[in-house]
C-alpha cells in the first residue's frame, strides 16, 4: 500500500506504524459522570466496518507526523489522507 | 454411514460404490430450538457437542458460503496448549484432550498427529520466560520440556545454530502439540452433527436479527426467515460485521493473516518449529509442502489477501533460522481474516440480548481452540452457565478491568 503524505508526497505503507480507528483522537472527558463507561468504549469498543475505514498511521521511519488514512478494508484502496493536527484543529 | 478399516477393505472389494456424501443438503425449516450462525470448525463443533453432549434437539448451522470455507480451511493447522495465564492454558488444554479423542467421537480421520511444538529461544531471559510457561503448563496437567541447544540439534540438526546475533540457546518442547488435517475436523464435526440430525445449511447468509423487546426470535436470510429460540454466533473474522446488525460494537478489530506453502519436498522436518528472534513457524504437510507463515499485516482489513511487507519479513524469519528453505520455491500464498480482541483473547459469552450468545475473538489460534470452543459454547447455549474452563472469556473483561492479555500488550490489537 502506498500512502499519499499530504507534505512527503508517496510513502510505502511499511514506514508506518498503524494504530486503528480515528475515533481514538476523540478522548472523553474525563471529569464526566459517565467518565468510565465513556472510557471503555473509547478504549475497547470498535465500528469495524468493512469497506471505508478512517484510521490513524504514524509516519515512524519519516516525519512522525501522525496521519488520518481514509482506506477501504475490503479492498485496501486508500482515498483520502491527512494531517491528524489538521483533522484535530478543524474539530475544535 | 460409519467409517472403519473394515468398510475400506468392503468398499474396495465392491468398486467404491457405497460411499455417501459425508453430510445432507439440508433445506432450512421455519423453526429451530437452536440456530448457529457460522459453519467454521467452531460452529460445527458447537453443533456436534450441542447434539452428543447436551442431548438438545432441532438444531441447524447456517454457513453464507461453503462448509470449511472460512479461517478452518485457511490455517496453518497447528494445535498446542502451551499458554501461560491460567484462564488460557486451562481451557488450551481442555481442548487438546479433546483432539486427542476427536477421531473416535466424530468417527472421521482428521489426521490429529502430535509430532511435537518446539519454541526456540535465544536469550537467556527468554529461557526463563519458557521456563516459567512450561511450569505453568504443568501446573495446568499439559507437557512441557526444555531443551538446550544440544537437545535441538539432535532433532534439527539444520537449523541456523550459530547465528551471530540469534543463536538457538534452545527450546520448549511440548511433545504432545502437532498438527490437525484442517478441513477434515470441519467435515467430521459435520459428518458427525449431520448424523445426530443438525441442520447444515449452506448458502444461506445472515442478513438480519429478529430483535424484539431484548429478544432475539430469530434470523434473517438469504434463504428466507428461520425461527429460533437461541441464536449462537461464531463467525470469526466477521464477528464485527455481524454483531453490528445486533447493534452490538465489539472489543474487536478484523485483520488479516497470511500464510504460505513451498512446493512439495522430501520428509525433513517431522515437527512445528517456532523462531524465537522474529515471527516465523513452520511444519511439513503430508503432501511434502512445508507450511509456514508469521506476523498479521496490522491493520483493519477484510481482504483475506495480505501485502508484500509481510511475505518478506515472513521469508526472513524463514532464511534466518532455517537457511536451506532459501532453495525451496514459494508454491502457494493466500489470507484469512483474523477477529483480533483487544486483549489477545477470545470471548465466549451471553450477549444483553435474550437468546443471543457470541463466540468470537479467536485472533489467529483459533484452530486449536476449535474443540473445546464447541463445548464451552455448547454447555452455554444448552444451560446458560459457563463451562468450567471458559469462565474468564466474558464479553463485559474490559469494562470490569480483568483482560487475560498474554502478552501484556494492552488494548492494541495489532500486538497480540
Ligand atoms: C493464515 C492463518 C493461519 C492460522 N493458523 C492457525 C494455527 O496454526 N493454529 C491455530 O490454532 N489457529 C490458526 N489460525 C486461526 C484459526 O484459523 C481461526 O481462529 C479459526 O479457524 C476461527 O474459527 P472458525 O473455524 O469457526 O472460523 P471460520 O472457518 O472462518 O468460520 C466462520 C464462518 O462464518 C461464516 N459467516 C460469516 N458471516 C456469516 C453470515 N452473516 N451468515 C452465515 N455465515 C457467516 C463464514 O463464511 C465462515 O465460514 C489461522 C488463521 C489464518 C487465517
Amino acid at each position: 500500500m502506498i500512502i499519499h503524505h499530504p507534505l512527503l508526497g508517496p510513502r510505502d505503507a511499511s514506514e508506518f506504524v498503524y494504530l486503528g480507528d480515528a475515533s481514538l483522537m476523540n478522548r472523553p472527558n474525563p471529569k464526566s459522570e459517565t467518565a468510565a463507561e465513556d472510557f471503555h468504549r473509547y478504549q475497547y469498543l470498535r465500528d469495524n466496518p468493512v469497506g471505508q475505514h478512517r484510521e490513524l498511521w504514524y509516519h515512524e521511519q519519516g516525519d512522525r507526523s501522525w496521519l488520518v488514512v481514509t482506506r477501504n478494508t475490503l479492498t485496501h484502496d486508500i482515498t483520502k489522507v491527512e494531517l491528524a493536527r489538521d483533522v484535530a484543529r478543524s474539530q475544535k | 454411514m460409519g467409517y472403519s478399516a473394515f468398510r475400506i477393505f468392503k468398499e474396495a472389494v465392491t468398486g467404491h460404490k457405497g460411499w455417501k456424501p459425508v453430510w445432507r443438503k439440508a433445506e432450512p425449516l421455519a423453526e429451530y430450538d437452536i440456530i448457529i450462525i457460522g459453519g467454521g470448525g467452531h460452529g460445527l463443533a458447537t453443533a456436534h457437542y450441542l447434539a452428543s453432549k447436551f442431548d438438545q434437539k432441532r438444531i441447524a448451522v447456517l454457513e453464507k458460503g461453503w462448509i470449511g470455507g472460512g479461517n478452518v480451511g485457511r490455517n496453518t493447522t497447528i494445535i498446542r496448549s502451551n499458554y501461560m495465564l491460567h484462564e488460557n492454558e486451562a481451557f488450551y488444554e481442555f481442548s487438546l484432550k479433546l483432539w486427542e479423542g476427536l477421531e473416535q467421537d466424530v468417527n472421521y480421520n482428521a489426521m490429529v498427529s502430535q509430532r511435537g511444538v518446539l519454541n526456540l529461544y535465544h536469550t537467556d531471559p527468554q529461557r526463563d520466560a519458557y521456563i516459567r510457561r512450561g511450569n505453568a503448563m504443568m501446573l495446568n496437567g499439559a507437557d512441557a520440556k526444555l531443551l538446550d541447544a544440544e537437545g535441538v540439534r539432535k532433532m534439527y540438526p539444520f537449523l541456523n545454530f550459530d547465528d551471530a546475533r540469534f543463536p538457538i540457546r534452545g527450546g520448549l518442547l511440548q511433545p504432545r502439540g502437532g498438527t490437525v488435517r484442517h478441513d477434515a475436523v470441519a467435515w467430521g464435526y459435520a459428518h458427525a452433527a449431520d448424523k445426530r440430525g443438525v441442520d447444515i445449511i449452506e448458502n444461506c447468509e445472515v442478513t438480519a436479527f429478529d430483535i424484539q423487546n431484548g429478544k432475539c426470535t430469530g434470523v434473517q436470510t438469504t434463504r428466507g426467515p428461520i425461527g429460533a429460540k437461541k441464536v449462537g454466533v461464531a463467525v470469526a473474522g466477521n464477528s464485527g460485521r455481524v454483531m453490528a446488525m445486533a447493534g452490538m460494537r465489539l472489543p474487536i478489530e478484523s485483520h488479516v493473516l497470511q500464510a504460505f506453502v513451498s512446493e512439495g519436498l522430501k520428509p525433513l522436518l517431522d515437527g512445528v518449529i517456532t523462531y524465537g528472534a522474529g515471527h516465523f513457524y513452520v511444519s511439513q504437510s503430508d503432501k511434502g509442502g512445508l507450511v509456514f507463515g508469521g506476523d498479521i499485516d496490522g491493520y483493519n482489513s477484510y481482504a483475506q489477501r495480505g501485502n508484500l511487507p509481510v511475505v518478506e519479513d515472513v521469508c526472513e524469519g524463514g532464511m534466518s533460522v532455517m537457511p536451506m528453505i532459501g532453495k525451496a520455491r514459494m508454491l502457494r500464498m493466500w489470507g484469512g481474516i483474523m477477529d483480533m480482541s483487544m486483549d489477545g483473547s477470545p470471548i465466549i459469552d451471553k450477549t444483553h440480548i435474550d437468546g443471543l450468545y457470541f463466540n468470537g475473538g479467536w485472533c489467529y489460534g483459533g484452530f486449536k481452540a476449535t474443540p473445546a470452543s464447541g463445548y464451552s459454547f455448547a454447555h452455554l447455549l444448552a444451560t446458560d452457565t459457563y463451562h468450567d474452563t471458559a469462565k474468564a472469556y466474558r464479553l463485559d473483561r474490559f469494562s470490569r478491568g480483568y483482560m487475560i492479555d498474554e502478552k501484556g500488550q494492552g488494548a492494541q490489537p495489532n500486538l497480540h
